[in-house]
């Protein structure tokens, strides 16, 4: 019970903390990074809840983000179908898509699983970068405004409001799932196959249905991401992408969902922060990630423990 | 019929390049089973390092040892940072050694430059013919270094006592720790092997294709495709990987389409992963639920 | 917790403040200066600052010191979206110099046109300036103008029909589609069109098809990087015959060097200031080329590469609209830039107007090379 008047604690003070950061904002760009912020962090929780809870790991999260991205955006500015609408069909076909491949990925392990997922995720950034006539090619396409039930999303306000109040349902959702007697059995997934299965828990089921979740989750970011930069292109499906969400989990802490919220916050603003640094930019980042997977492998959340102010739990 | 065996020509060229940069996974998996995402760059250290010695006036065989040196030396640094790393989790050592890629492109970019390079082929520029297709004489140099290596490495893992002692090491830690096998240096002297051998493809290959300080990445998927193809624990199976791999992509772009040749490596590494993931000379499989 | 986290987030806020100084004309730079064009972004880069200093130790425009503010995207469209808010927004810059890719450019134009900055690209896409977009300019030939200059020249050695083998990136892929829609023009059809992806070590399958191909004349090969140099040497070790034409993406000593005695005899359209001491003398451009070609090399120890004279043009374009309106309001320097005539840059003369945001034309914008011992010849300037 008090873990649970924990949580409700965490969520209130995460809104009051969005309400209130915007009064700081300078000028527009401070909203640019905060969205981009958001979208990635909702990624990473999806992300999260795969490596972290059901313990696979994905390097091809980039490529399941863009793909739902280049769905929506395919249907809605070629074709002509509501913006609205254009996302949930792609959002149905992600998770149909994901449930697919995921039975056979799902029967690998470590590596192997990470490697099938680097496949998958480059064969869809080098189709979406043949398919030049639905697709742009590498140079991308343009998106129309993001419209539902005639409401325009067309300013920066708009963005961050329906960013966060995404984050927050992600976040419940997420809360709610793991708090679930499901919950229970992906961490006995996580700890120890044998254990779970002897109990009777079809565990491949199980990471089936974490895996669609993540993926759905990816895309719906991703898409929102495009309507609000008002364009797409195939770097979205990169590998250099995929690292990016990776490295953004792990780096917040695997697991924890804070620690995916704080690991996407972080990266999303470090390259801001780094670009006097120039030529040393990729060098830098380099030695970030190794010095931090060396001696916080559990995430700089670690540091917010050690501090006393969270626990495992959040 | 000419054209077929210049497709395949083309891309047993281009697999034994796949299989030199795919060798290097399989000596550090089968030691220390962790998968060097920084492959591709130790092949890129290898090429471009001798490109800036030979600039900065050092002389023509002088220079190329010293770039297996320092790709040795990228080697030994890699194995100290997994070594002093608090935790070995695949996931944390998946994203250190993708991190140390990141790093070595980067120091790549300040130490030399941004722009492509080449260096002098060793063989000349000349080219035979064989059944009216054509092989350059460098291509055929990779190629013959490729079987020297792999054979070199069957003849140290199989025949040295320490190449056997690794052996050891990388099915059990534990008794190999009793026989009284000093494990670190064991492991230390793989990944130099694995740099070493990913330093030479650098420098075959900078002839071939020109180096710059991004080639890694790709190369670096590549050849890791190959080598799980063959199967990640023998560096024979990435030389039929990477041979595989290469006729395969060569095939494709010449008989179906050019645009997703590239898609290929990854298709049949889809294929093996879900099909035979052990690779194709696997009799195990990997871990399944 | 999330004290903590909102503590750490306000010291980074902090970070951000930065107060600009009065006196200074801000001009933004979004170039791809790592990454998968660096060998475009990085020379450009390179030119924007060494031209900054020069002008900012001559005196500044009107009194006024030039501050360069540059971001990398490494060629990530997303990237240059972030970067271009934050030029606009942040950094309130007066007028903006890039991108280096037509794929970023397409995705910041919204952004400048709404926020009234005016912007000088230096990708090389049509669409960019086709239709013209009231604040957006370019000082960079169009791959539809290389096209046009290469297969005119086709057309004069009575070559009908050709194949091709493109780079599937974006410069690749554009200049392809651009010049298979104009071939017709000239009355040359394209009777193979292979492509090959920018890291391929070996493109000798794709060639073999074009070489079995009956009644190919020669042979257009648009892309950059190392590609065109595997392409070249592939072709020269597969013994095909026809004269070999290569577009500007390699227009740079770089090609020769890599492709080495393979690149003998063929023949590349290049913007002017790459052979700028071998130009003829009554060339209007030719004076400001061999500068270039000589101050760049003095402070950088190395040739140069074509496109860094696309940000040379982009920065004295907007200095002399800066001089010329005596204003740094961002909508005076964008009608300075319309009413620029005769405005001798790099890429050629140019002269714009409202409804040509280029200015440049096939004249004096591009020149045919040959290569010959090693070096560039001119074959038509």
């Amino acid at each position: 019970m008090a873990q649970a008047v924990k949580q409700i604690k965490d969520i209130l003070f995460l809104i009051f903390f969005l309400i209130v950061i915007p009064f700081f904002f300078k000028n527009d760009f401070y909203y640019e990074i905060a969205i981009l912020s958001l979208l990635n962090a909702i990624i990473c929780i999806g992300l999260n809840l795969l490596m972290g809870y059901a313990g696979q790991i994905s390097l091809g999260h980039g490529g399941f983000a863009a793909l739902g991205a280049y769905i929506t955006v395919i249907l809605s500015s070629i074709y002509g179908i509501s913006p609205a609408v254009s996302l949930l069909v792609s959002l149905v076909f992600m998770a149909f898509f994901a449930f697919v491949i995921s039975k056979p990925i799902l029967k690998l392990e470590g590596h192997y699983l990470a490697m099938a997922t680097l496949g998958v995720g480059v064969i869809i950034y080098i189709t979406v970068n043949a398919q030049a006539d639905l697709t742009g090619g590498p140079d991308g396409m343009g998106v129309d405004i993001f419209k539902i039930f005639g409401f325009e999303l067309d300013s920066n306000i708009k963005w961050y409001i329906l960013s966060s109040v995404l984050l927050i349902l992600v976040i419940v959702t997420f809360k709610n799932i793991i708090n679930s007697p499901y919950g229970r059995i992906l961490r006995g997934i996580h700890d120890s196959n044998q254990a779970v299965s002897s109990v009777g828990a079809d565990v491949a089921k199980y990471k089936s249905y974490v895996f669609v979740i993540s993926v759905v989750i990816a895309a719906l970011a991703g898409s929102m991401y495009a309507f609000f930069s008002g364009f797409i292109s195939p770097a979205e499906a990169s590998f250099n992408r995929s690292i990016e969400l990776v490295v953004m989990v792990v780096f917040g802490g695997i697991g924890r969902v804070y620690g995916a919220l704080l690991g996407a916050i972080f990266l999303t603003v470090l390259p801001q922060l780094l670009t006097s640094f120039e030529d040393y930019q990729t060098l830098i980042y380099g030695v970030i990630i190794i010095f931090v997977m060396m001696f916080m492998p559990k995430g700089i959340i670690s540091l917010f423990d050690k501090l006393g102010k969270t626990n495992a739990h959040s | 019929m000419n054209e077929f065996f210049q497709l395949l020509l083309s891309g047993v060229t281009v697999g034994f390049i796949y299989a030199l940069v795919g060798m290097g996974f399989t000596v550090i998996y089968n030691s220390s089973g962790i998968i060097n995402f920084a492959q591709g760059e130790f092949v890129m250290a290898g090429g471009m390092s001798a490109v800036f010695l030979l600039k900065w006036g050092i002389p023509f065989w002088l220079a190329f040892l010293l770039a297996i040196i320092i790709t040795a030396f990228l080697g030994v640094v890699l194995y100290k940072l997994i070594d002093m790393s608090k935790e070995h989790s695949v996931i944390s050592m998946i994203i250190l050694t993708l991190g140390y890629s990141i790093a070595l492109r980067g120091l790549a970019e300040v130490v030399f430059d941004k722009e492509l390079h080449t260096l002098p082929s060793f063989v000349g520029d000349g080219t035979f013919s064989i059944y009216g297709a054509t092989l350059t004489y460098q291509a055929l140099l990779v190629m013959i270094t490729s079987v020297i290596i792999v054979i070199s490495l069957y003849l140290f893992f199989n025949k040295t006592k320490t190449g056997k002692a690794m052996l050891a090491l990388s099915d059990n830690k534990d008794s190999a720790k009793l026989m009284g096998v000093d494990i670190n240096k064991i492991l230390m002297l793989n990944f130099i092997i694995s740099a070493v051998i990913a330093g030479i493809g650098g420098l075959l290959l900078a002839p071939i294709t020109s180096t710059n300080y991004e080639i890694g990445i790709m190369l670096g998927l590549k050849g890791f495709s190959a080598a799980v193809i063959g199967g990640l624990s023998k560096p024979f199976g990435a030389v039929v990987g990477g041979l595989l791999l290469g006729i395969l992509e060569s095939l494709v772009a010449g008989y179906i389409s050019s645009e997703y040749k590239d898609a290929v490596a990854f298709v049949a590494l889809l294929g093996i992963l879900f099909f035979m993931p052990g690779g194709i000379f696997s009799n195990l499989k990997a871990k399944r639920v | 917790m999330l004290k903590k986290i909102s503590i750490a987030g306000l010291c980074i806020l902090s970070i951000f403040s930065f107060t600009l100084n009065a006196g200074t004309i801000k001009i933004g730079a979004i170039v791809a200066s790592t990454g998968p064009a660096s060998f475009i972004g990085d020379p450009e880069l390179k030119t924007l600052k060494l031209y900054v200093k020069k002008i900012n130790d001559n005196g500044g425009v009107n009194g006024d010191k030039i501050k360069l503010i540059a971001y990398d995207t490494g060629a990530n469209p997303r990237k240059a979206v972030s970067f271009v808010k934050r030029l606009i927004s942040q950094d309130k810059v007066v007028a903006i110099i890039g991108p280096s890719t037509t794929g970023e450019t397409m995705a910041i134009i919204p952004f400048v046109q709404r926020a009234k900055i005016p912007l000088l690209s230096m990708g090389g896409g049509i669409p960019i300036i086709k239709p013209v977009k009231k604040w957006v300019f370019k000082i960079v030939a169009t791959d539809t103008m290389a096209c046009k200059k290469i297969m005119a020249h086709m057309k004069k050695k009575g070559i009908r029909k050709i194949g091709m083998i493109s780079g599937s990136g974006g410069f690749g892929k554009s200049m392809r589609k651009q010049c298979k829609d104009v071939a017709g023009e000239y009355g040359i059809k394209i009777l193979a069109d292979e492509t090959y992806g920018k890291k391929d070590a070996d493109m000798t399958s794709q060639l073999i098809k074009i070489k079995n191909t009956k009644g190919i004349q020669a042979v257009l090969n648009p892309g950059f990087g190392q590609g065109p140099a595997i392409v070249t040497k592939n072709y020269r070790q597969l013994n095909i015959p026809y004269p070999l034409y290569e577009s500007h993406g390699v227009a740079s000593k770089k090609y020769i060097e890599i492709a080495g005695k393979a690149a003998e005899g063929v023949i590349v359209v290049a913007p002017p200031v790459v052979v700028a001491d071998k130009l003829s003398d009554d060339n209007p451009i030719k004076k400001v080329c061999v500068a270039y070609t000589k101050e760049y090399k003095n402070a950088y120890h190395t040739d140069i590469a074509s496109f860094g004279g696309h940000a040379y043009d982009s920065l004295y374009a907007i200095v002399d609209a800066v001089k010329k309106e005596h204003s740094t309001d961002p909508k005076k320097i964008r009608d300075g830039l319309e009413s620029l005539k005769n405005f001798v840059g790099i890429d050629g003369v140019v002269n714009m107007s409202p409804k040509d945001h280029l200015g440049l034309d096939t004249k004096t914008g591009l020149v045919l090379l040959k290569v010959k011992n090693g070096n560039w010849s001119v074959i038509e300037e």
